[in-house]
């Protein structure tokens, strides 16, 4: 058995592997706890290239005994190299993308979703529920619907369309709340008290989180059992940023892989920066913020991980960066020119701070780097609207010919 | 002024199980402490070296402290202050 406790992050106090997320004892967060002391890496590693095609291929390191059943498993998404991105950007470095928009539900969501469900289900609970920014709204719809559960999500009302539409298709109970992601949070939290249900991002916390873990393992099985030397990752709640490198650090200290932590770069819009603020103000938390940004998935203004992010990438000598709406939408634009991928918003804001990262020259030659795109495009149309014109003719050869020769000259 | 705080399920341990609090005090932190007195064992779980720990949120009305006056914010009459965990959501 390897799965042991949940234990405070703060002062280590362990407790009962129930629906809980704080520490009674001084209200830090708390995570799961593995007992692997018995694990052989070289079996471990034949049990999960032996394994699905999917995040359940690395089930000893989920905090389930054995492997839970899942109409809608997630994971396994493409890594690709992006040697056009890294000519665009003027780096010599091998660029790889792990496009995680290739998901069920089109986010790395449905990682963190696809765990506290089944952790939802395994204690017995018939309703699960959600704060969500949009992405985890579409997740958390599908996986219930599809296992057959109860939902209830809760979005801030002025979510993007194609967000709204792609959760309430499930049939869910989709509450759009008048105000930002953090009044929402705020009354999830509320509701947690009371409520019989799982809410997978607050009382189901801690085994949520660990849905993220398996970006970084997937990266290292997709690089051939190494490591990268630096990602770029984004920061919305600051939970992806450090589960991934906790990840690594899992198989790092276990020997499933050799090497060292890479460097963590973190990437938030402008308009909702509370941790890159507080890494560039040296700060070890976070001032709150009020979001004002295209980059609505990102758009915590109170990350709960905030203080976690800053010290993870100060540990591994990364730093987080911030970019406006102008420089996500150029992001996304770059992307799709050079990869053919469309993401959201969120990787534009990660493309945007990998350009900024490769102006500064902080990328050195040969370096091998991997960077998250959470997300897709589809999902946040407007942020391309206006961004090219369609040329539009009449249904005959002149009017082709005379529309590109002015193209041509103008 | 009395001024209701309210008590999250994980912290009612240290109420003797009291969801909700009467307490006076002009200020969120004279609540607060307020509060501590009569419920010392609620002092240590929730602040270190006189401040709030890093993962606890008050709010005044619904709104984050942090975006007032911190501690310093001033609490009219009727006004509920409630205390939750900062690590949810994401």
């Amino acid at each position: 058995m390897s799965i042991e406790s949940l234990r405070c992050k703060e002062c280590g106090t362990a407790c009962e592997l129930d629906a809980r997320y704080v520490c009674e004892s001084c209200f830090g967060p708390l995570e799961v706890a593995y007992d692997h002391s018995s694990l052989d890496p070289a079996e471990a590693k034949r049990r999960i290239q032996a394994g699905s095609q999917g995040i359940w291929r690395y089930a000893d390191f989920l905090p389930f005994e054995g492997r839970p059943g899942d109409p809608l498993e997630p994971g396994l998404t493409p890594l690709l190299r992006a040697d056009r991105l890294a000519e665009r950007l003027g780096i010599d470095a091998e660029l790889w993308v792990k496009n995680d928009a290739a998901n069920p539900t089109h986010s790395f969501k449905d990682r963190v979703v696809a765990v506290a469900v089944a952790k939802a289900r395994e204690l017995g609970f018939e309703t699960v529920a959600c704060a969500s920014t949009g992405n985890l709204a579409n997740a958390l719809a599908a996986h219930a619907a599809a296992a057959g559960l109860g939902s209830y999500v809760f979005v801030p009302a002025n979510l993007e369309e194609q967000k709204l539409l792609a959760t309430g298709v499930y049939g869910t109970n989709l509450v759009g709340v008048r105000g930002n992601y953090d009044d929402v949070n705020r009354l999830c939290t509320q509701l947690a008290e009371t409520r019989p249900w799982a809410f997978v991002n607050v009382n189901l916390r801690p085994y949520y989180a660990e849905g993220s873990k398996t970006l970084a393992y997937e990266t290292v099985e997709q690089l051939g059992w190494e490591l990268p030397d630096r990602v770029v990752c984004p920061i919305a709640s600051g939970s992806l940023f450090t589960k991934v490198g906790h990840g690594f650090q899992e198989w790092l200290d276990l020997g499933l892989v050799d090497g060292e932590q890479p460097v963590f770069n973190g990437a938030q819009a402008q308009g909702c920066s509370p941790v890159a603020t507080a890494f560039a103000a040296g700060w070890e938390i976070c001032k709150p913020q009020r979001p004002e940004t295209i980059a609505k998935s990102l758009a915590i203004g109170d990350p709960a991980d905030g203080p976690y992010a800053l010290e993870h990438a100060r540990r591994t000598g990364g730093t987080i960066d911030a970019v406006s709406d102008e420089e996500i939408r150029d992001g996304i634009r770059l992307l799709a020119e050079t990869t053919g991928i469309f993401t959201e918003t969120a990787g534009g804001v990660t493309i945007g701070v990998l350009a900024k990262l490769a102006e500064r020259g902080e990328i050195a030659a040969g370096e091998r780097l991997v960077v998250y795109i959470t997300g897709e495009g589809l999902k946040t149309l407007d942020a391309t609207r206006d961004r090219f014109r369609m040329h539009e003719i009449d249904p005959d050869l002149d009017s082709f010919e005379s529309e590109f020769r002015q193209a041509v000259t103008a | 002024m009395p001024i209701t705080v309210k008590i999250p399920t994980q912290l009612r341990a240290a109420t003797g199980g009291e969801a909700e609090i009467e307490a006076s005090g002009s200020t969120v932190g004279e609540v607060l402490d307020a509060v501590f007195d009569a419920h010392g064992d609620l002092r240590e779980r929730i602040t270190q070296n006189g401040d709030l720990r890093r993962f606890v949120n008050v709010y005044v009305c619904g709104e984050d402290i942090r975006f007032r006056e911190g501690l310093q914010t001033q609490i009219d009459e009727g006004d509920e202050v409630t205390i939750l965990p900062a690590v949810a959501g994401g």
